[in-house]
């Protein structure tokens, strides 16, 4: 059984945001990049699927060449495969994303998809649309289900649940079926620098991604992170000596003893 | 015409298409248009009895008894197909995962842009619109520009209002021609958590620790705090990569967001994925042995300390309180 992971490459960032002066982009000069949580663990479910039923797993993304990085890191948590969609850095729309990844996972496999199992995160960490995977769904006739908190494959069919207020709603997709996974799926796995060494060693394929022609659309006019209003925290003390000030501030204060 | 996407249980109106229904009106009288609203389910006619307070003129009521359970699919299909119908200028939905998923099929199957996670939208020939990125540590302005508009409105980040007039709602029902396929997929059974004590989302108190916890034995302590605060344990994603806490856990962007009126910070940096998701919360009280930490500048009270006397300390004082 074979399954594909889409991912994206983001910024790993920290303690603040800070955009670059044209506020198109957060300024990333000083940040590393990463695989989003909720993609790290489409990754990990791809390799566990494809381990499992003698299958083939693949991570795939849209990006600049840069995303070899996450690709490869992919590569080192045992993906087999890894495919890049090499653009030239732009922000893609999704719905020009979304009709590229569809042309490139039916391209070599004419009609019938090659996989059986498509993951996406739920919604990109960055610009999260949260609409690139139904629409790949959909241009590729699959069925999607999206929120995915755990998944399990049995006979040729996907069952999916998601959370939902006081329990989960379970659903049974047949094969082959997309989703929109969330991070707590399952413990993405560390890679050894054994394998990361390795990963540096594979290659990576590489194809132009075709967009198609689409009217309209969302256009980003500028980003905005928004002010903390608040300034330093007051400060009730230092180690065990501040709890008397805690205590009263829990009881007079906040009223929550 | 503003279409809106209502989701209910048993005939009663969800908080967030409440709150989707007020961004609605507003761009619904923005360009005095009518307001109309969609639903599913033998149930959702009762609708038309409690969004008339919302201004709502129009409800399309899609019956067809196999919509009583969840498809996605036949949902966004409806749409699509009312669409055709009534060419509303927008579509806006709840920001739930429902929503999301099914205005998505909506946008795939009319080739239509689709604006997900909006706070504000003003109307016009195109609309200019702010959405959240970075699950709302970032904002974006941005246009959307497409014949029929279709908008997700974010979560729980303004209170429903009711129109100035009540209206009277006139159901109406709509019977679009949905074929076995649209029924692909659909919930097949609901599983009830067996879960006791309060949840991280709706706690009053919750006490958070993140890698300066140091070990999964140490949580002991606050679940001790947690407790004599009637409030439930939390944690960072460093705690939950440890592998200390499960990731049910987990308060930030990719984990639960909590709104309680006391989070006490224990361990934490303050990292943006992990604020956005304690934003709700009415005060902050940080414990953290660097005094530098970024939580010190977010939180609204600290303790410059070591977790592992402090959280002790304060549990045996509690203790006394009593
Ligand atoms: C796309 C994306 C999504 C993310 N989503 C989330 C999310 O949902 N939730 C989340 O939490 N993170 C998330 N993160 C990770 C986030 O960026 C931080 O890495 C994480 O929150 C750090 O956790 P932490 O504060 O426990 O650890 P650290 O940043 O390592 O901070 C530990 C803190 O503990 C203090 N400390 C150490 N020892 C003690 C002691 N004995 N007593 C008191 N204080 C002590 C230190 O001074 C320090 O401030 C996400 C990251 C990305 C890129």
């Amino acid at each position: 059984m074979d399954t594909v992971a889409c991912i994206k490459r983001v910024p790993d960032t920290g303690a603040k945001l800070t955009l670059t002066d044209d506020e198109q982009e957060i300024d990333t000069s000083h940040l590393g990049f990463t695989i989003s949580p909720h993609e790290e663990c489409a990754v990990e479910e791809a390799i566990q699927v494809a381990d499992d039923h003698d299958g083939t797993a693949t991570v795939m993304s849209l990006g600049s060449v840069d995303a070899d990085e996450q690709l490869r890191t992919g590569l080192a948590m045992t993906a087999d495969e890894a495919t890049l969609l090499e653009t030239d850095g732009e922000e893609w729309r999704p719905r020009e994303t979304a009709a590229a990844l569809a042309d490139a996972l039916s391209a070599d496999s004419g009609t019938d998809p090659e996989f059986d199992l498509l993951l996406f995160g739920n919604e990109s960490a960055d610009v999260a649309n949260h609409q690139v995977g139904v629409r790949v769904a959909e241009r590729l006739d699959m069925p999607f289900v999206a929120g995915v908190s755990d998944l399990t494959i049995e006979d040729g069919i996907a069952v999916a649940e998601r959370d939902v207020t006081g329990g989960t709603e379970v659903y049974e997709l047949d094969l082959p079926a997309a989703v929109g996974v969330k991070e707590g799926l399952n413990q993405p796995r560390y890679a050894s620098m054994r394998a990361k060494m390795q990963a540096r060693k594979q290659s990576i394929g590489r194809q132009d991604p075709v967009a198609g022609e689409f009217d309209g659309g969302i256009e980003k006019v500028r980003l905005e992170a928004p002010e903390s209003t608040e300034g330093a925290a007051e400060v009730l003390g230092e180690g065990p000596d501040a709890v008397p000030a805690v205590v009263d501030l829990l009881r007079d204060d906040l009223e929550v003893i | 015409m503003i279409l809106s996407l209502v989701e209910h249980a048993g005939g009663r109106p969800e908080e967030t298409s409440l709150e989707a229904l007020t961004l609605a009106r507003e761009l619904a009288t923005a360009t005095d248009a009518a307001l109309e609203a969609v639903a599913f389910g033998a149930e959702s006619a009762a609708l038309g009895e409690k969004i008339g307070d919302y201004g709502v003129e129009t409800l399309h009521h899609v019956g067809d008894e196999r919509l009583d359970t969840y498809a996605p699919e036949a949902w966004a299909e409806s749409i699509a197909q009312l669409l055709d119908a009534t060419d509303p200028e927008a579509v806006v939905a709840p920001g739930t995962d429902r929503g999301q998923e099914v205005l998505a099929h909506v946008g795939a199957r009319r080739d239509l842009p689709m604006a997900a996670n909006c706070l504000d939208v003003e109307a016009g020939d195109v609309y200019e619109l702010s959405r959240q990125r970075w699950g709302g540590s970032l904002v974006e302005h941005a246009c959307l520009d497409s014949d029929t508009k279709l908008v997700t409105v974010a979560e729980h980040e303004f209170s429903p209002e009711t129109a100035a007039e009540p209206t009277d709602t006139s159901v109406q029902p709509f019977e679009p021609s949905l074929d076995e396929s649209a029924f692909r997929v659909t919930v097949d059974r609901v599983e009830e958590s067996d879960e006791t004590g309060v949840s991280l989302g709706e706690a009053r108190v919750v006490v958070g620790g993140g890698r300066g916890v140091g070990d999964p034995e140490d949580y002991d302590k606050l679940e001790t705090l947690a407790d004599s605060l009637s409030g439930t344990v939390g944690a960072s994603r460093a705690a939950v990569n440890e592998g200390w806490r499960p990731h049910d856990d987990q308060i930030g962007q990719t984990g639960t967001k909590i709104s309680p009126d006391l989070y006490v910070a224990c361990g934490i940096s303050g990292a943006v994925q992990h604020m956005v998701g304690c934003k709700g919360a009415d005060n902050i009280l940080a414990i953290n042995t660097d005094p530098e930490a970024a939580i010190m500048q977010k939180a609204d009270y600290a303790v410059v300390g070591d977790l592992h006397e402090v959280v002790p300390e304060l549990n045996d004082a509690l203790a006394d309180e009593r």
